[in-house]
């Protein structure tokens, strides 16, 4: 029988391993405060505030996780801060700062510079935190929630749009199914186990158990929430919706830091909670069947795209679905492979929809891929910015997407899974077929005769974005730090 | 030595950057400057290192100069390995690339897209020359993405041309599906070897002798052979050799500097190169060899015919092209790696001149390539038609021009193969030999239908200067064969490359043929079991360049490509009307090969179109025309019933969304708990 | 007797309702929500079933913190609900498919 003592005690080491969620959460409660005594001219306040609290917390981190005197577990093992947690907080924390950066131009001519945008993706932020932390499948579960509440808000935020209100309604009903479905595999574990503790869990289900029947049951239903986070293949369906629904600003975060989130979900549930030998095949199973299914209609359907943040959603599913491929290589080795693949696709992609913002003004959204037409013509830096991401997705060598690439493929062949390269290798080829298409389109395609001048933004975007891009070659070329500090943080971990 | 190595493969680099971010800071003349002078140095250092390595007895340099990354065991480095292999190639490399530089000077004088122009092909040098110089699997392949990039942003340079676009967008897919065998080798490679280091998966490579591998339940594979036969997948799109041969005519549309550099000389030579470097890992399969040879046999002789009925002045040279990229890699497939480098050298100066040649015809032509509109051009252009006329003798194999050495090793080779192995190498014998009959028929063909003859096109002279040379754009709303006024030579930029390479065409297997082919010139880079000798016999029928020669004249190849000159002389200098009734009598012939065996029609009909089906079908309501529209067209029954079905998954209806989402679970439920 | 198995399938019950309820309903959003609370109950059947056979007190604290959460999830699903019916005049989810493909 299970110890049911519930340690209530907080001790201070508790707090003090907390402290950036914590240090956060007061920031976006002032934030959500003093906003409202903020006019409309000087809304910019909120914004470098956001941003200055993203930064302090991610100061925090970055100390905590070199800290060896805090608690690499707090609140009886509900909260968990190891490498892999600091690493993908960092991710989440920079690549919504970007999308801080890039979001402002584009909302604020559609008067959608608000408070809430920045109070909502605070405290989304949060949930990210705590659910890349989490050591138990309540405070997964928590946080989990309460980044999709208010991501769903998220989306409706330009509440006189019919696009984003139908994309919110979708999102809203398909998440709430999602976690209704995690939430009954949950049970079902708990029930299988007798604890909710990923640790306990993984240490029960190593031993005799009365009905490990009931425990896959319950692990197909988790694994179901997980892809349905990704946007993995047949959970996918409210990914082109969603981006393509909600505006630009938001759509910006929503592709970005959640999927390092998504990760950190799938590492603590798979790895902390049900990574034993006994249950991997089972999981890797699993998530080939929805791997292979997300890459192949991810990379298919996107093809046929003519609006480019719709492209973007499927070439989203193909991408989780190679990320999925390291988790399916398990072990230390496939699960860094994952974390450096969902760490680089954050801030490729924040990027590729920093690039829509830079070309849209009021009034026009630079969404379909044939508003990019000439724009070498036009804009030859922007272009090759552009070309730079798309060869990225691509998996072109010498940018970073050929190094995430390559570490998920080599993470699947290790665990004798060939077959799974090969596919990923042959969709990785009809991939590159549209992002081709889009650099075809800026560098070879006449410019359509009232063709937009770049959007008004100001010099700091442009130097963020160009830096941004950059760090896409540079990571690609000197990716080898990064790549060993997720090796290391796996296997620290 | 590694700050020189450096200095070589980044001086274009360098130029390259300048010309292409800052083009409208140095101008058209400041483009071509820095990018020529990023060449020349590494031309004149190139020629250093290959003097030290080949001449003063250079140990080969083989050192890791950064570390990419580090992970698992397995660290990826960026470094050079240079010996005699890479050094010569590095020579050949810059040397064509910096005359097809000054060469550009003159060709692409009006072209709006100049500095545009310089920068790609100074990048793609630098590409190249990382390809040859790596010293593991990993920069090679980069290298080898790198150049095909460049490779597809120069084909579709005109963009404005429909053509160029799908040319490239044919070149790309095409070479995708060669570089998906490459990457499956590569990473073959890492799982059996661990490493992608040359040095150390060749030390080691008995380590895979007698190992099999399983791909299809119950058939075992030797590893060596599948590891060699999804390398040469690699080498087959790079090196266009059937049937991914067919992006390589059609690559043809961008501008001629180009064909005659990348298409010619240097990147289609990459998949030669890189079979000649991997010689200790296919000198252990038998079967890869076989494959080898025979896929170049066929490459070797039946392209070659296609390029009978080409009126196009460039396609032809490229069919050209596709032969003699046959031959070398029946020279590989014989176990002769040095004779296939070394057609790899004479061949990349003789068709860089040819090339160079053709542009320079086209270029007095106001851009007409169609042969049938030219003729007589032997006195407008001297310069161009001696140095076309020494190309196409280095070409057939005339004895003393450097082609005639470098071929006859080949065969040589082949007929040695061919006594000793199969039928796969018999066949590669005689595809080859008869090859050369069919390769001095179209080559002389086009030298007698461009330079001798009538002219067939008119001067106009009430058109005045209205078509200027806007590349792209005024294509086809001129008549054929009207010119604006008199073909006139070429200047200075462009007859002194032709020059240029015109030396080494004739000259350059007098002082190599001895070292590269009988001695131990490549001792150390190209392994050669030794079961294997296939220059044997070549290295007893040699004795000395000019006796070589004169024995050359009493060997059947050389009748048969005196036979083919005597019948292209016959047919189109003194009989020209006989062409069209020999066409017409062997129409359906005629019509095999104007229709390339039928390839291209099938790739469209199967890939092209199938695949963007199949895109469309999951896409309600799709419109959207997929590469252009240019293959979009009819749309069968089957295909829409299946997407009437996928549609569903994204009908846009909340209820599907959520339905695709139970089935999702309900079929991992029944694979995970009810069935187990 | 009733043994955790009923409560169980009591869950399994509630929950293949509720699961069919979202994606055969064709019509009101608001049944949607509905079904929507429905899971989530049926999930805390669950939890409290397993809870008090496995005699862990963990599993009903579960339970509270999903409460409190299906409150805060129906609070944003009404607003959108009201955004939605502001924006376009209905509430069918059959109209719901501007986009799609």
């Amino acid at each position: 029988m299970v110890d049911n003592t519930v340690a209530i005690a907080i001790s201070m080491a508790d707090v003090r391993a907390m402290l950036p969620e914590l240090f956060l959460l007061a920031a976006a409660f002032t934030i959500l405060m003093a906003d409202l005594f903020i006019a409309q001219a000087q809304r910019s306040v909120t914004h470098w505030l956001a941003i200055a609290s993203l930064l302090l917390t991610g100061a925090l981190v970055w100390r905590a996780s070199g800290d060896d005197s805090l608690a690499r577990s707090a609140f009886g093992g509900m909260y968990i801060a190891d490498q892999v947690a600091a690493v993908c907080k960092l991710f989440i924390l920079g690549s919504t700062l970007l999308a801080y950066v890039y979001a402002r131009p584009h909302l604020k001519p559609r008067g959608l510079f608000q408070g809430e945008f920045y109070t909502l993706t605070l405290f989304a932020v949060i949930g990210m935190m705590l659910l890349v932390s989490a050591g138990n499948l309540l405070s997964a579960y928590l946080g989990l929630e309460m980044l999709a509440l208010c991501s769903y808000a998220l989306v409706a935020l330009n509440r006189d749009s019919p696009l984003s209100s139908e994309a919110a309604m979708k999102y809203f009903v398909l998440g709430a199914l999602a976690s209704g479905l995690l939430l009954y595999g949950m049970s079902m574990v708990y029930g299988a186990t007798g604890s909710l503790d990923l640790g306990g869990i993984r240490a029960m289900s190593s031993s005799n158990l009365l009905h490990p029947d009931l425990l896959v049951f319950g692990l197909v239903f988790i694994v179901v929430g997980i892809a349905f986070k990704f946007g993995a293949a047949p959970f996918h369906a409210w990914v082109p919706d969603v981006y393509q629904g909600s505006p630009t600003g938001v759509t910006l975060f929503v592709a970005s830091a959640p999927k390092v989130a998504a990760f950190g979900m799938a590492y603590r549930l798979l790895d902390n909670g049900f990574g034993t030998p006994a249950l991997w095949p089972n999981w890797a199973a699993m998530l080939s069947v929805l791997a292979v299914l997300s890459l192949v209609i991810g990379n298919v359907v996107a093809i046929a795209q003519t609006n480019l943040k719709r492209m973007l959603a499927y070439s989203t599913v193909s991408h989780v679905g190679f990320l999925l491929l390291g988790i399916i290589g398990g072990g230390a080795d496939g699960f860094a492979a994952s974390l450096f693949y969902a760490t680089t696709y954050s801030i490729t992609v924040v990027a590729a929809f920093g690039l829509i913002v830079l070309l849209s003004r009021a009034g026009f959204e630079a969404e379909e891929i044939d508003d990019f037409r000439g724009l070498n013509q036009r804009s030859p830096f922007h272009a090759f910015l552009m070309l730079v991401v798309m060869a990225s997705f691509a998996g072109v060598p010498l940018f970073v997407g050929f190094l995430a690439k390559l570490q998920v493929l080599k993470a699947v062949i290790r665990a004798d899974a060939l077959w799974l390269a090969i596919v990923g290798g042959l969709c990785a080829v009809v991939g590159a077929f549209y992002y081709l298409r889009v650099i075809k389109v800026m560098y070879f395609d006449k410019p359509v005769a009232d063709a937009p001048v770049l959007g008004a933004t100001d010099a700091g975007f442009r130097l963020v974005l160009s830096g941004n891009v950059l760090a896409l070659i540079a990571l690609g070329i000197f990716g080898g730090p990064l790549l060993t500090w997720c090796m290391r943080a796996v296997a620290a971990s | 030595m590694q700050a020189t190595l450096l200095t070589i493969a980044l001086a274009p680099l360098v130029g390259a950057i300048i010309a292409g971010f800052f083009r409208n800071q140095v101008g058209r003349r400041g483009a071509h400057i820095v990018t020529i002078a990023g060449v020349a140095v590494s031309c004149l250092l190139s020629m250093h290192v290959f003097k030290l390595i080949a001449f003063d007895g250079l140990p080969t340099y083989n050192e890791n100069v950064y570390t990419w990354f580090e992970a698992g065991g397995y660290s990826a480095h960026v470094g050079f390995l240079v010996d005699r292999l890479t050094a010569m190639m590095m020579v050949v490399v810059t040397f064509v690339s910096l005359m097809v530089h000054v060469y550009t000077i003159g060709y692409m004088a009006e072209d709006p897209g100049y500095q545009r122009f310089f920068s790609y092909i100074a990048l793609f040098t630098f590409s190249m020359l990382m390809l040859v110089m790596s010293n593991n699997f990993l920069q090679l392949f980069f290298g080898w993405e790198a150049v095909g990039l460049v490779s597809y942003l120069l084909i579709g340079f005109w963009f404005k041309k429909p053509s160029a676009i799908f040319a490239n967008l044919k070149a790309f897919l095409v070479n995708r599906v060669g570089d998906f065998g490459f990457l499956l080798g590569i990473a073959a490679v890492l799982m059996y070897f661990g490493t992608l280091d040359y040095a150390t998966v060749f030390a080691n490579r008995l380590a895979i002798d007698g190992k099999t591998i399983e791909l299809v339940a119950g058939h075992a594979w030797a590893v060596p052979t599948v590891i060699c036969i999804l390398l040469f997948i690699g080498a087959m799109g790079k090196s266009a050799q059937v049937p991914l041969h067919v992006w390589l005519p059609d690559s043809m549309e961008g501008p001629t500097p180009i064909s005659a550099l990348i298409h010619a000389a240097t990147m289609v030579t990459a998949g030669i190169f890189m079979v000649a470097r991997m010689s200790p890992l296919f000198e252990m399969s038998e079967t890869a060899l076989a494959t080898v040879a025979v896929i170049g046999a066929t490459t070797a002789f039946f392209t070659g015919l296609i390029g009978l009925v080409q009126n196009d002045i460039k396609r032809v040279v490229a069919y050209s092209t596709l032969s003699q990229l046959g031959y070398m890699t029946v020279a590989l497939g014989v176990s002769a790696y040095s004779a296939a480098v070394f057609h790899l050298m004479t061949h990349a100066f003789f068709k860089a001149l040819l090339f160079l040649g053709a542009g320079s015809v086209i270029m007095a032509m106001h851009h007409e390539q169609d042969m049938r509109y030219m003729g007589g051009l032997r006195k407008y252009l001297p310069v161009t038609y001696w140095t076309a006329v020494i190309g196409t003798l280095a070409l057939v194999g005339t004895p003393l021009f450097s082609g005639f050495y470098s071929k006859d090793a080949i065969i040589v080779a082949a007929q040695s193969a061919a006594h000793h192995g199969g039928a796969a190498f018999a066949y590669a014998y005689y595809a080859v030999l008869f090859g050369v009959f069919v390769t001095a028929l179209y080559s002389f063909r086009l030298l007698y239908l461009t330079f001798h003859g009538k002219e067939r096109f008119v001067v106009d002279a009430q058109h005045g200067d209205a078509h200027h040379d806007d590349h792209g754009d005024d294509h086809g709303h001129h008549e054929p064969g009207h010119l604006a006024h008199a073909p006139h030579e070429s200047p200075l930029v462009v007859t002194i490359p032709l020059v240029l390479l015109a030396i080494p065409s004739v000259a350059i297997a007098w002082f190599f043929v001895q070292p590269m082919l009988i001695g131990d010139f490549f001792a150390g880079s190209i392994f050669v079991d030794i079961r294997h000798a296939p220059l044997a016999h070549f290295a007893k029928e040699f004795h000395g360049v000019v006796a070589f020669a004169l024995h050359g004249l009493s060997t059947l190849p050389f009748w048969l490509a005196f036979a083919g000159f005597a019948l292209a002389t016959y047919l189109y200098l003194f009989n020209p009307a006989m062409p069209g009734r020999i066409y017409a009598a062997l129409r359906p012939l005629a019509r095999v090969l104007e229709n390339k065996y039928g390839f291209d029609d099938l790739y469209q009909a199967l890939f092209a179109r199938g695949s963007v089906l199949l895109g469309r079908g999951l896409w309600r309501g799709g419109d959207v025309a997929v590469i252009d529209g240019a293959i979009v067209n009819g749309s069968a029954a089957v295909v829409e019933r299946a997407a009437s079905i996928m549609r569903w998954m994204q009908s846009g209806y909340l209820y599907h969304y959520a339905f695709a989402m139970i089935l999702g679970l309900i079929a991992l439920l029944g694979a995970f708990v009810w069935i187990e | 007797m009733i043994t955790l198995g009923h409560y169980l399938v009591l869950g399994a019950i509630l929950f293949c309702v509720s699961v069919a309820g979202i994606f055969i309903n064709r019509k009101n959003v608001i049944i949607l929500l509905m079904a929507l609370e429905l899971m989530l109950l049926a999930v805390n059947m669950n939890f409290v079933a397993f809870s008090a056979f496995l005699g862990d007190a963990a599993g009903q604290i579960f339970v509270f913190f999903i409460l409190t959460v299906a409150a805060a999830e129906s609070a944003i699903g009404l607003a959108i609900l009201v955004l939605l019916f502001r924006n376009r005049a209905t509430i069918n989810v059959e109209e719901l498919d501007t986009m799609k493909g």
